[in-house]
Order: C-alpha cells, then sequence, then structure tokens
C-alpha cells in the first residue's frame, strides 16, 4: 500500500503550488484556478487520511464531499464577479482593476 | 436521527422563517409602489428574532455534537442580531433605491444565518459551512451594486481573498483531523497535544479567520472592499461579519486549543500589535472616509482581540461580546451618517466633503462627534467602557514574574498608547466638521425616519450602555 507520507507530500505540493499562483498570476481567473488546487490539496488530505490513518469513520470523505460542494458554489459566485468586472474595466487583469487607491 | 433536535435550534429557524417569508413577499409584490412596506416588514421580522433570542438561555447539544449552543453563544446572536436590525432599519432609503431590496435583505438575512450556525458550531465541518454560507452571500452583498466599479473590484477582491483564507483554513483543519482523527471540537480538546502537525494546523486555521477578521497581515483586502461596497454592506461587513468570526475564533481558542495555549498567545499578541499599530499609522493618512473606516476596523478589530490573550474564559468572552456590542452602535451611527451624506453629495465619502459640517447639519455633526469620541474611547461614553473591560480581560491571569505575564501587559501597554493616537485621526473628522471652514459646505438636509430612528438607537446605545453596568453584567452572568 502507498505510505499516507507519499499522499502528505502530494498535497504539500499542490498547496504550495496554489498558493504561489495565487500570489504570482495577475489573471483573476488563474488565481481562481489556484485557490481552487489549494482546496483540491485539502481533499486529497482528508481523504488520505480517512483511509490511511482512521479508516474506522467517514468523517474526512464526507468533510472532502462538503468542501467538494461549497467549492463549485464558491466559484460560481467568484466568475460571476469576475465577469462583472470585465464588463467594467474590459480586462480580467489584476494591474488594470485599481480604481481605488490611497 | 432525532428530529427533535430542530426545535432547539430556535435563532436558526426563526432566521430560516425570515428568509422564507422575504422571498415570498419579494415574489408576490411584484409592482414598485405597493412595496413601501418590505422594510418595515424585514425590520418587524427582525426585531422579532432578536427578541427571541434574548429570551433563550438554555444550553444545548444537538446532532450528536454537531451543533451547541451556550448562554454566552445566544447573547452573541442576540447582539449581532439588533446589529443586522440596525443595518437593516438605516438601509431603507439605499436599498428602495436601488429596486431590489428582496434580494438585499435576502442576502443579508443569509449571511447572518451563516454566521449563527458559525458561532454554534460543535464540529469543523458545521464551522466551515457556516463560514462559507456567511462569506458567499455577503460577496454578492459587496457586488450589490452592478454598475459601479468601485462595487465590482471590491467584491473579486472580496470572493478571492475569501476562497484563498477558507483554503488555507481547511488545510489547516486537515493538519488537525491527521493529528486527532476526529473533527469534533470536544474530541480534538481532547486528544490534540503540541507537536509540528498541530502548531501547524493551528497556524494555517488561524490565517483562515484572520482573513475574515482582517487582522493585520491578513488585511489586504479590507481597504477596498470597504471603500467600494455599498456603504450599508460595509457597515455590515465591519461589525456583524467581524464580530461572529472574532467571538467564533476566541471560542475556538479556547476550547479546542486549549492545552496549545502558550502558542497561541505568542501568536495573537504578536498579530494584536501588528494590527492595532499599523492600521493606525495607515488611518491617518486617509482622505476617504470609508477607507478611512476601514482601518479603523482593523484597529478594532485588534482591540477585539485582546481578549483572547486572557486566561479566563469567562472574562474574555463577556468583554469580547460587551465590545462588540458598543462597537456596533458606534460603528453603525457613523456608517448610517456616511450614508445619508453620500446621498446627499453625489455619493462622494471625502472627509474633505464635511468641511464646515457643522454649519448646515448641526444635529448629525453633533451624532458623529458623539460616535468618534465612542470609538476612539473618551470617557463618559460606553467605547471608553468597552476598551476597559477588553484591557481587563487581556491581562486577567497573567503574572508579572512569568514571561508570558509581562508580554501580556506590554501588549495592553502598547494597546493602551495606540488609543492615543487614534484619538488624533478620529478627532480629525470632528476637526473637519467643526473648524476647518468651507466655502461650499453641504446643504441643510433632512433624513428620514428610519435614519432618525436608527441613529435614535445608535446614541441611546452609546450613551447609555456605558454608563448602564447592568448590562456588561447580565452579559457576564451568562457568559
Amino acid at each position: 500500500m502507498i505510505p499516507v507520507e507519499y499522499f502528505f507530500i502530494l498535497s504539500g505540493l499542490l498547496f504550495f503550488i496554489g498558493v504561489f499562483g495565487f500570489i504570482t498570476r495577475r489573471n483573476l481567473i488563474a488565481m481562481l484556478i489556484s485557490v481552487e488546487l489549494i482546496l483540491n490539496s485539502v481533499d486529497i488530505n482528508f481523504a488520505a487520511f480517512n483511509r490511511m490513518l482512521f479508516p474506522n469513520g467517514y468523517e474526512g470523505m464526507f468533510f472532502t464531499l462538503f468542501s467538494i460542494g461549497v467549492s463549485a458554489a464558491e466559484s460560481a459566485v467568484a466568475l460571476a464577479i469576475i465577469i462583472n468586472v470585465y464588463r467594467h474595466f474590459n480586462s480580467d487583469q489584476v494591474n488594470s482593476i485599481e480604481n481605488m487607491k490611497l | 436521527m432525532n428530529y427533535n433536535d430542530f426545535l432547539k435550534m430556535i435563532p436558526e429557524a426563526s432566521l430560516v422563517a425570515i428568509l422564507i417569508i422575504l422571498f415570498v413577499s419579494d415574489f408576490v409584490t411584484a409592482k414598485k409602489e405597493s412595496r413601501k412596506w418590505f422594510n418595515p416588514l424585514a425590520c418587524v421580522l427582525l426585531f422579532i428574532n432578536t427578541i427571541l433570542c434574548l429570551t433563550i438561555t438554555s444550553s444545548e447539544n444537538a446532532f450528536e455534537g454537531m451543533y451547541v449552543t451556550t448562554s454566552s453563544v445566544n447573547i452573541m446572536k442576540a447582539i449581532l442580531s439588533m446589529g443586522t436590525f440596525i443595518v437593516v432599519l438605516q438601509s431603507r432609503v439605499w436599498a428602495e433605491k436601488s429596486g431590489k431590496e428582496g434580494e438585499f435583505y435576502m442576502l443579508i438575512v443569509s449571511t447572518l444565518l451563516g454566521m449563527f450556525a458559525m458561532m454554534s458550531a460543535g464540529n469543523f465541518l458545521m464551522f466551515f459551512l457556516g463560514l462559507e454560507m456567511a462569506s458567499v452571500p455577503l460577496a454578492c452583498a459587496v457586488a450589490f451594486d452592478k454598475h459601479s466599479k468601485n462595487s465590482a473590484e471590491g467584491a473579486a477582491k472580496f470572493i478571492l481573498t475569501a476562497t484563498f483564507s477558507s483554503g488555507v483554513m481547511l488545510y489547516g483543519i486537515s493538519f488537525l483531523y491527521g493529528a486527532c482523527g476526529t473533527l469534533y471540537f470536544e474530541d480534538i480538546a481532547a486528544n490534540i497535544n503540541a507537536n509540528p502537525l498541530t502548531i501547524a494546523g493551528l497556524v494555517f486555521f488561524f490565517s483562515g479567520l484572520g482573513f475574515k477578521i482582517s487582522l493585520v497581515p491578513f488585511h489586504f483586502w479590507t481597504a477596498d472592499t470597504y471603500q467600494g461596497a455599498p456603504t450599508t454592506v460595509t457597515g455590515y461587513l465591519s461589525i456583524i461579519s467581524k464580530g461572529a468570526a472574532a467571538f467564533t475564533l476566541l471560542s475556538i481558542l479556547f476550547h479546542v486549543f486549549s492545552s496549545m495555549v502558550e502558542y497561541w498567545h505568542v501568536m495573537m499578541m504578536i498579530v494584536i500589535v501588528l494590527s492595532i499599530t499599523i492600521a493606525n499609522l495607515f488611518a491617518i493618512r486617509q482622505n476617504e472616509l470609508k477607507r478611512f473606516m476601514a482601518f479603523s476596523s482593523i484597529s478594532q478589530a485588534g482591540y477585539i482581540m485582546l481578549s483572547a490573550i486572557g486566561n479566563d474564559w469567562t472574562n474574555s468572552v463577556s468583554s469580547l461580546s460587551y465590545y462588540v456590542l458598543i462597537y456596533i452602535v458606534a460603528n453603525m451611527a457613523v456608517f448610517t451618517i456616511i450614508s445619508v451624506v453620500e446621498q446627499n453629495n453625489n455619493g462622494k465619502t471625502e472627509i474633505d466633503d464635511y468641511n464646515g459640517f457643522y454649519k448646515t447639519n448641526p444635529k448629525l455633526s453633533f451624532l458623529m462627534t458623539i460616535a468618534m469620541f465612542s470609538l476612539g474611547g473618551i470617557p463618559p461614553f460606553a467605547g471608553m467602557f468597552s476598551k476597559f473591560f477588553v484591557f481587563m480581560a487581556g491581562v486577567n491571569g497573567a503574572d508579572i514574574n512569568t514571561k508570558m505575564g509581562v508580554w501580556a501587559y506590554a501588549v495592553v501597554f502598547i494597546a493602551l498608547i495606540n488609543t492615543v493616537v487614534s484619538l488624533y485621526y478620529y478627532l480629525k473628522i470632528v476637526k473637519a466638521m467643526y473648524i476647518k471652514h468651507s466655502d461650499a459646505p453641504l446643504p441643510t438636509f433632512k433624513s428620514d425616519n428610519n435614519t432618525k430612528f436608527a441613529l435614535a438607537i445608535c446614541t441611546s446605545g452609546i450613551i447609555l450602555f456605558g454608563v448602564c453596568s447592568y448590562i456588561y453584567e447580565w452579559i457576564a452572568a451568562a457568559a
């Protein structure tokens, strides 16, 4: 069986790729995709921990299902807002949506 | 599953009923003229909800520990419900002008429902669902003004940071699950001990909630979102959302991470000092009133979290609830006035627009002054008492002979010095209204009855909540 550390490393990698993407990408859609990566790493963690370490219950699996559902709802709202931003600014680049400044 | 458990969720059930009533009445009254009663309806329903929350005093445990209420949670629910009542009360003119008042009230009530679920969670799953239920409709509310560039920009920043922070927080929760094998607060508290995994989990979890409370290393979205959002929503964000998240953070720190207290005490101290100091320094140089209030609210968040460095749960939670109560009335007074002025000033909210405000609108500027004094903590007003209790809770149980005790005193002392700094920028507004001269001051305007009523509630709260010691005693007795 694959040891749990491998899943942990995979999810850690995914998480930091997501964080790195969120910080460096200048495109709203790409930032949203990076956030999805973070959420996927969380799902991997929960599923792997549940299967490998605590196989007596299904708490982690349930959490994964809920987290997938909620992140879908979140990205629906985020996409709607990004479309609204695009209508106003004709761009989805972070640098160009700076209407408010100090 | 025991269906009787639903009967224990009275505040949530009442909010769901309010949602359904609002939805149906929005649905059946398509004509614009027949909507005059819509705002009074929402106000009355929320008022009933507040009373309902006040009448519940029992501690409940439903769904095998998924949903837990204690009397301190009930009091916090009543406080937040009252705050929402004030927000809805003063939003009438703006909401009717937008033509979508039904949607606005539904969004607000559903975020409140999410916050209630989050506050009385007994399991991280329930907590997460409540948090998301609160933050997703809130993003819609920030983006409510569809034709405003600023609203869209603020909403984009809000939703991206909200999803990012909830992702980081979930990663921390997954660590806790890996370490303890359970998601129930009680079981985690029984199993947890400090090791690198749980400490990483604590930090990730904290940074997720820190975004919601907008403490300093996580505050970057605050200024833009507060400025861009419609003024009513900004008020809601700065009091209700912040208060609920702060309460939840405090209760999770005390109840789940109780055996790691030395770690999160250090963490909270650093974050509090940073929040208060940096937010104060930024607030000084703001020229836009809503942006200014955003930085003020970051620094107030630091003061709210001061209660978390104490050692005594009862003291901490009662001082936090009291602080949030006072903060709600003081901040809502300010935002109500900003909203009135904005409607009569073509949507502009610069501080310079308030020059000579006293000459044309003496009553409003007087109320604004009282609210600013309360936010700054000048004695006869309630803000001073709330700050006093928070400071007291911060050093509660701190032993001056130990290192942590000295640090606790140092943090409270820094907060005290920062109060003086904050007086400078709060009084800057007062100076603009009373002393600065303007060639074209704002015209004299009359506000509508709803605004007057909301301002009356806020002002009487600012004056009475501090002087009547009964209120703090009541909160402390229940906590």
